[in-house]
């Protein structure tokens, strides 16, 4: 063998990050890059739902088989990201019994367990489904944390020896003598952001081979090269609850629709979804009539949702793909199945595979089936080991130790700290100074959100996904200056305002889709904690000098004890 | 038979403390039910009147000569600068613990996020910190307390301009406090000055705070604090720390829970015990009789319906925030007495996309005459004998112009005095 070939991979989502780690762990050299954050696109935008295959059993049984092998390899590998809820098909009364007994039978051909239970020992489950179900089938449905699965499998390439480049945009394809010999990517600016080539350039990556793992963007790279990629982006919504009304997925037993499913995640429940295509994948209409939608339809099998808070509620796209022979016109008959499109074979310009479709919870397969074909390229022979060897966090690790104690934290916030982290407790709790809570909504403390800086820079956003910090019911008003005074000691004060304001603004977008009710009280409280209290919506720091001697200046020194000479020398640092 | 009182005022925030205590100097005879912990507690504890204008201009050095200008709907045009005047008086003398009455220019205070902010009133243990005293300063954080990162702060005041040197040092304080303490649990120890070991001695609590902040201190002037010196006895504790350090010692107001807030609280509810009304708390306004006329309203209490008659009402039940205006996903109401709120029909153009935009909702709450009567949709009055007061207003955005204090302040003590006046 040659020396090492290097392998230049688009896109920080779970498919990208899953092909860095495989083709990292056999010994290629690998660069990945990423727009935005790790998750930034689709991988960021899901439910959460570790699929049992269940919900492909009737539609597409060669998905489900793969989605219930892939199911138990994650529950082993990805621990510290899992949660095994269980989960639940519902039959309404006006659901078809054929259809139940197909999705049972289903379920059965694919390997997927599968027992049927009656409507009262559903409620029994659990108790808030609705008194007219009629019974239910319980699959190995769970949830997964979209985030801490992509960070560790991106913090496992590195340790292989990837370099992780986010914030990084493919600007061009390079393209010499017929063949991809690399990516021009730009840098972001942005000071703190994760940058080893050059701060806020372009830079040149030239590779061996390039992996087009960008999902619904797959077809703005192919243009690059033109490439004819036909992605047809298709976007859902999803809409957020405050608590979790239910402990196991529930999904509704029939063929297909929107408003389907409830995934419990962590402190909330994420309701879904839609499946309507769009142009574009950064740029589509999110409105009001689709959250009305999931909570309406949804409340039909739990009925409590009519009137539960929402905190927020955000779209995802979906990148479908299907052959160009096949033509549908509904986005929910195109399959969920990928395809690896080798652009040598398919259209003669060699260096380059994309790979487009695919689901979530089979993103590891994808990885090994597309490490499989570039390690064939190149005449390597390395077994692919992501199935075997646990994700960093993920290692043998107990949960029975008594953390509270070891770490000093209370208990439900130890419990949720040490879940969090898996294997990694250890080096993250064990702190020289006090502990204390930053974000109190989702119990996260100042060592982690130290060790996610660590890892991601001052992006808060990239710590926000890490740990889980501002996206709990105050949804960032609390908590998003503790967070930003976190950075303070490492960066620079403007660099840590921009990073809160990016922040509050992020929260701010998702929240817009839940403003009734508590949540409407929640936003009118953050709305006043932010420009009351602490004035950021005219901070002086942001906006024009203030001529302090104007102001009041204390009770017998009225007219101001400040020249103006003396402002102006001393003037603001920033915004003018 | 009803509990009477003359004037019934229903809410227990700064609009129906002011209302309540401006009906009792009145000589009415007052009654004040309120049901939850008041937003106070949420508030930073300064009294803002006016900081900006509705367009965003300011910080404004002189709110009064900006309020004639304003909107027609704006609270404040509805009682008309005079009157603002006069609640302030009524709140200096009601909190003599405040400063602010010997200027009508605007303060700028630090605030804890590192910003400055225009006000008109504030706590006499802020007013060492003000922005435009030019003595160098000292701000002191507290290792545990995540809510106020000094170095941070000082490094945010700086970048807004201000005319002096800030450095910011974090400590750790003194008495062993778990990490996630409450606020509350450190002024408990400072009002108390409970002794605590140091280095294997026992020193009073407001020593041994001194003794871990002298080290720090170069050549500023001026030391200033999270807001967290002490619920009772504040003066006391900043005066021994000033002694101790010799250099003046503030509070840098705080998020919430609000020391500030809960003093304030305190110190009005003092005030209107002092006037002779008599107050309800905990316990909520769940239903009224009358068409034209409020007759009663009934207050629950364990399960029961207690029945409240009076003359004339005052309906201060706070925003959004208070609970005092609703939402679903179907519109905006008033709970206690369904007066109308005028609000867009479609839910997606009450917000703005941006954080800080010109939200709808902000401005949400019920609409007035010129007498505080909350209004119909066709214009006409709900309740003849009905005013309201404070954030339960609509036709302004208190957070933007910085003006929540003082239309709390002037509505809840004109509404509150008219309301005495009719009913005698």
């Amino acid at each position: 063998m040659g020396p090492t070939p290097h392998i230049a991979v688009i896109g920080g989502g779970s498919t990208g990050a899953g092909i860095a780690r495989d083709l990292a762990m056999r010994g290629l050299d690998v660069t990945l890059v990423e727009q935005g954050n790790l998750t930034h696109g689709t991988t960021g935008r899901m439910h959460g739902l570790l699929h049992s295959g269940g919900r492909y059993a009737v539609s597409d049984q060669a998905s489900a088989t793969e989605c219930i092998e892939e199911n138990r390899v994650l529950r082993d590998i990805a621990s510290h990201c899992v949660e095994m809820t269980g989960g639940l098909f519902v039959k309404r009364p006006e659901d078809s019994e054929e259809y139940f007994q197909k999705k049972l039978n289903g379920c059965e051909e694919c390997g997927i367990p599968a027992e049927v239970v009656s409507g009262e020992e559903a409620r029994a489950m659990e108790p808030h489904l609705a008194k007219d179900i009629d019974k239910a089938i319980s699959v190995p449905d769970g949830a997964i944390d979209p985030f801490r699965l992509v960070v560790a499998n991106a913090a496992s390439a590195q340790e292989h020896g990837a370099r992780i480049e986010t914030h990084s945009k493919v600007t061009d394809l390079i393209v010499e003598s017929g063949e991809v010999v690399g990516i021009e990517v730009e840098h972001d600016s942005g000071p703190g952001k994760r940058v080893h080539g050059t701060e806020g350039g372009t830079e040149e990556i030239r590779a061996d081979y390039v992996v087009n793992a960008t999902g619904a963007w797959a077809g703005r790279i192919g243009d690059m090269a033109g490439l004819d990629i036909e992605v047809r982006p298709s976007k859902g919504v999803m809409t957020i609850m405050n608590i979790r009304q239910v402990d196991t997925v529930i999904n509704r037993c029939r063929p297909k629709g929107d408003a389907d499913i409830v995934v419990p995640h962590e402190t909330t429940a994420i309701l879904g979804t839609t499946d309507e295509e769009v142009e574009d994948p950064e740029d589509y209409p999110e409105e009001q009539w689709e959250v009305d939608m999931m909570i309406d339809t949804l409340s039909e099998l739990i009925p409590m949702l009519d009137e539960a808070r929402t905190i927020r509620s955000f779209w995802g796209v979906r990148p479908l793909y299907e052959p160009p022979d096949v033509g549908s016109d509904d986005p929910t008959d195109i399959t969920r199945d990928f395809f690896l499109l080798d652009h040598d074979e398919r259209d003669d310009l060699p260096g380059m595979t994309s790979i487009v479709g695919g689901k979530f919870t089979t993103y590891r397969m994808m990885g090994e089936q597309i490490a499989d074909h570039v390690c064939g390229k190149f005449g390597i022979d390395a077994d692919c080991r992501t199935a075997d060897e646990p994700l960093p966090g993920s290692e043998d690790f107990s949960v029975l130790r008594d953390y509270m104690d070891e770490f000093g934290l209370r208990s439900p916030i130890g419990r949720r700290s040490v879940e969090r982290l898996g294997s990694r407790a250890d080096d993250v709790l064990k702190t020289d100074g006090p502990n204390p809570t930053v974000c109190e909504c989702e119990g996260v403390t100042r060592a982690e959100i130290q060790d996610a800086i660590e890892g991601s820079g001052s992006d808060l956003n990239a710590v926000r996904i890490r740990t889980r910090a501002s996206m709990g019911n105050c949804q960032g008003g609390f908590c998003s200056h503790r967070m930003a005074s976190e950075l303070h000691s490492e960066y620079d004060e403007p660099v840590v305002r921009e990073a809160w304001d990016e922040l509050l603004q992020e929260r701010w977008k998702g929240q817009r889709h839940a403003l009734w009710g508590e949540q409407l009280s929640q936003a009118a409280l953050n709305y006043a904690l932010h420009a009351t209290t602490q004035n950021r919506d005219q901070d002086p720091a942001d906006g024009k000098p203030v001529d302090f001697s104007a102001f009041d200046s204390g009770r017998g020194q009225t007219g101001g004890s400040v020249d103006s000479a003396d402002v102006a020398a001393d003037g603001g640092t920033d915004g003018y | 038979m009803a509990i009477e009182s003359e004037v019934l005022v229903i809410g227990g925030g700064l609009g129906g403390l002011t209302s309540a205590l401006a009906a009792a100097r009145e000589g009415a005879d007052v009654r004040l039910v309120s049901y939850k912990q008041s937003t106070l507690r949420q508030a930073s504890g300064l009294v803002d009147v006016l900081g900006y204008t509705p367009d965003g201009d300011g910080p404004l050095t002189d709110p009064y000569e900006a309020i004639p200008s304003l909107p027609e709907t704006h609270p404040y045009r509805k009682v008309g600068v005079q009157t603002v005047r006069d609640a302030l008086s009524l709140f200096d003398d009601a909190v003599p613990t405040y400063e602010g009455e010997h200027t009508d220019t605007n303060a700028l205070l630090p605030t804890h996020g590192g910003s400055i902010k225009p006000t008109a009133r504030y706590p006499a243990g802020a007013s060492a910190g003000l922005a435009s005293d030019t003595r160098d300063t000292l701000l002191v954080g507290i290792e545990e307390m995540v809510d106020f990162d000094a170095p941070h702060v000082a490094a945010h005041l700086d970048a807004t301009g201000v005319p002096f040197d800030v450095r910011g040092e974090t400590i750790r304080f003194p008495g062993d406090l778990r990490a996630d303490a409450k606020v509350t649990r450190y002024a408990k120890l400072l009002d108390t000055n409970s002794e605590v070991a140091v280095r294997g001695r026992m020193v009073p609590a407001r020593e041994a705070l001194a003794q871990r902040v002298n080290p720090l201190l170069e050549d500023e002037e001026r030391v200033g604090f999270p807001a967290v010196l002490g619920d009772d006895n504040p003066g006391a504790i900043r005066d021994t720390l000033s002694d101790h350090l010799g250099v003046d010692v503030f509070e840098v107001p705080m998020g919430p829970p609000s020391l500030p807030g809960l003093r304030l609280e305190d110190a009005l509810f003092s005030a209107l015990d002092e006037a002779g009304a008599s107050i309800e708390t905990g316990n909520p306004v769940v239903d009224f009789d009358g068409e034209d006329r409020i007759e009663k309203v009934f207050i629950e209490k364990n399960g029961a319906k207690i029945p409240n008659s009076a003359d004339q009402y005052v309906l201060a039940t706070g925003g959004f925030v208070g609970k005092g205006v609703e939402s679903d996903r179907d519109g905006v109401y008033e709970p206690v007495f369904d007066c109308h709120v005028p609000h867009a029909a479609d839910r997606y153009d009450w917000f703005e996309g941006e954080l800080f935009g010109d939200h709808e909702f902000a401005r949400y709450g019920v609409a007035t005459d010129g007498d505080l009567r909350p209004l119909d949709a066709s214009e006409h009055n709900e309740f003849e004998n009905l005013r309201a007061a404070g954030s339960v207003l609509g036709g302004y955005d208190f957070a933007a112009e910085k003006s929540g204090s003082g239309v709390s302040i002037a509505t809840g003590y004109a509404a509150g005095q008219r309301a005495a006046q009719e009913a005698r």
